[in-house]
């Protein structure tokens, strides 16, 4: 099989939107899964037991999650054309019983990153040197439960726990001075990339942090609230 | 005997932490000094994650994701009701499991007011699928199921409790007496209780420290198979939380069934457990009032 495209997302991405230019929530999330999976995680199909972790925190719009795993092999393509159906695996939420690759079963904003700092304490436990890689919105870091997560790992200096936030500034009520500030105050080394720029995001992501867990911020442009 | 049982998890905890490499021990602020020496040997493996109990039950459910057996703990509350979500979304939801431990049981903490009891936490847990529910009387029975716990791979609570009866009666159900008017079951630490309530009644009382899943089987072998059965079930949480396991236990006979146990009207008063127990009926006498009473076909036990 030929090595997955970056422009063989925009067709799956059409199965399951239905058009392609729709579904921005989705959209905003492609670039940064995409460059995730193809420069930055060390996971592939057979899901190794030292394998890099990809936790999608906010499980809204996950088309462009499923288009990802469908084009690196993790997710049977044919699977696209049903989804939120019935007897598909692939719902409006991904539930990772269900499908091949999906590490936590998320949708109910304010789990991911708490799950991912009890999964890089487990690893580190066993001494397993997998990354653990978060991805969240910034309207998602109203939960405060988010902010149990990042104060502990931050003093703890979680190093192998890593966080992207999407901000497309949807936040009802915003977040003065940067939501980066509020991981920098507790200790995690943060960089903001304006833009989706791959080569920009994908050298943050690789950055060397050492000691401190890791925030890269993507901003991308605001869209009209999805209120779902 | 107040805390003999919390002081024995300490002990157990710590011996299984230095057998098995895939145990951990979370807290929350709450008896983490009692791990201060485990923390010491096993500084990956038992973490003290401050005052955050969303945090507590989510660090539990990723690291059984990372293949860990973790133990978290707290005080009922604080384990349960608060981070409700987090149970039933990072722990049932993934599909992993934790041994979750309690201290604080219903009005153990009678003297600190509603904030620190929470009389629902059985009936609440037992709203989530696959949830194995134990409520030792003694603490000699807690460390049997921790261990049976930590040694398995599925999602147990443990609910400890200062109350206790004078010796242990086993896990699992225990028929206690016998005797062919009714059935008493009696829920952990409310065996002594119910045994001193019942003296000289001819009723079968039943000892059940694990009331999920609930053992139809052995309930209906107590039963009997008499007409019309009459069984009593004393709770020391939420009055009639294990009412509809009676119910399917009995489900294709005739039978009737009273639910005792901490009441849901909120009781703002401060005091004794002792105290708390007999506000709530559950002291031999106000137990004895209301078996007696519903016995003898009164629709409305006393109180």
């Amino acid at each position: 099989m030929a090595p997955a495209r970056y422009e063989d997302l925009r067709g799956l991405m059409a199965a399951m939107t239905g058009d392609e230019k729709h579904a921005t929530a989705a959209a905003s999330t492609l670039d940064v899964l995409w460059v995730l999976y193809d420069q930055v995680l060390h996971v592939t199909p057979e899901m190794a037991d030292d394998r890099d972790r990809f936790y999608l925190s906010k499980g809204h719009g996950p088309q462009a999650y499923y288009a990802v795993l469908a084009a690196k092999g993790f997710l049977d393509p044919d699977e696209i054309e049903r989804f939120g159906t019935f007897h598909s695996p692939l719902g409006h939420h991904p539930d990772r019983v269900l499908v091949p690759g999906v590490e936590i079963s998320s949708g109910s904003l304010g789990h991911g990153l708490p799950l991912a700092v009890g999964t890089a304490l487990g690893l580190r436990a066993r001494d397993v040197a997998s990354n653990i890689w978060v991805l969240l919105g910034d309207g998602e870091l109203d939960e405060g439960s988010n902010f149990e997560a990042i104060a502990y790992a931050g003093r703890t200096g979680l190093d192998r726990l890593h966080v992207v936030v999407i901000d497309n500034h949807s936040a009802s009520h915003g977040w003065p001075g940067g939501l980066e500030t509020r991981f920098a105050v507790e200790g995690w080394s943060t960089e903001r990339v304006v833009g989706v720029d791959h080569e920009k995001f994908a050298a943050a992501c690789t950055a060397p942090h050492p000691g401190r867990p890791r925030l890269v911020v993507a901003e991308v442009d605001a869209v009209i609230p999805d209120l779902h | 005997m107040a805390g003999m049982m919390r002081e024995r998890f300490a002990t157990v905890a710590t011996e299984l932490l230095d057998e098995n490499d895939r145990v951990a021990v979370l807290t929350a602020d709450l008896t983490a000094k009692l791990f201060d020496g485990a923390r010491e040997r096993h500084p990956r493996r038992v973490l003290n994650l401050g005052i955050r109990e969303q945090l507590l039950i989510s660090v539990a459910g990723g690291m059984a994701l990372a293949g860990m057996r973790p133990i978290a703990h707290s005080f009922a509350p604080f384990l349960i009701e608060r981070p409700f979500e987090q149970i039933k979304l990072d722990l049932n939801h993934q599909a992993v499991s934790a041994v979750l431990v309690s201290a604080g049981a219903s009005y153990d903490i009678a003297s600190g007011g509603r904030t620190h009891q929470s009389p629902a936490d059985v009936a609440l847990l037992s709203t989530l699928a696959d949830w194995t529910i134990h409520v030792p009387g003694h603490a000699d029975e807690a460390e049997a199921m921790l261990r049976a716990a930590v040694a398995g791979d599925d999602r147990v609570y443990l609910r400890l409790s200062n109350q206790t009866n004078e010796r242990p009666y086993g896990t699992g159900f225990h028929v206690l007496r016998t005797g062919d008017a009714g059935t008493v079951v009696a829920v952990g630490p409310l065996a002594d209780a119910v045994l001193a309530a019942t003296e000289g009644l001819p009723v079968t009382v039943v000892y059940a420290s694990t009331v999920r899943p609930f053992d139809h089987d052995a309930l209906r072998a107590a039963v009997g198979d008499g007409a019309d059965p009459a069984v009593v079930l004393v709770e020391p949480y939420l009055a009639g939380t294990s009412v509809r396991e009676v119910d399917e236990a009995l489900r294709d006979r005739p039978h009737r069934v009273l639910g005792l146990g901490v009441a849901q009207d909120e009781l703002r008063n401060y005091g004794t457990p002792r105290q708390h127990a007999i506000a709530h009926g559950l002291g031999s006498a106000g137990l004895r009032r209301s078996i007696v009473s519903f016995l003898a076909g009164g629709r409305q036990p006393t109180r």
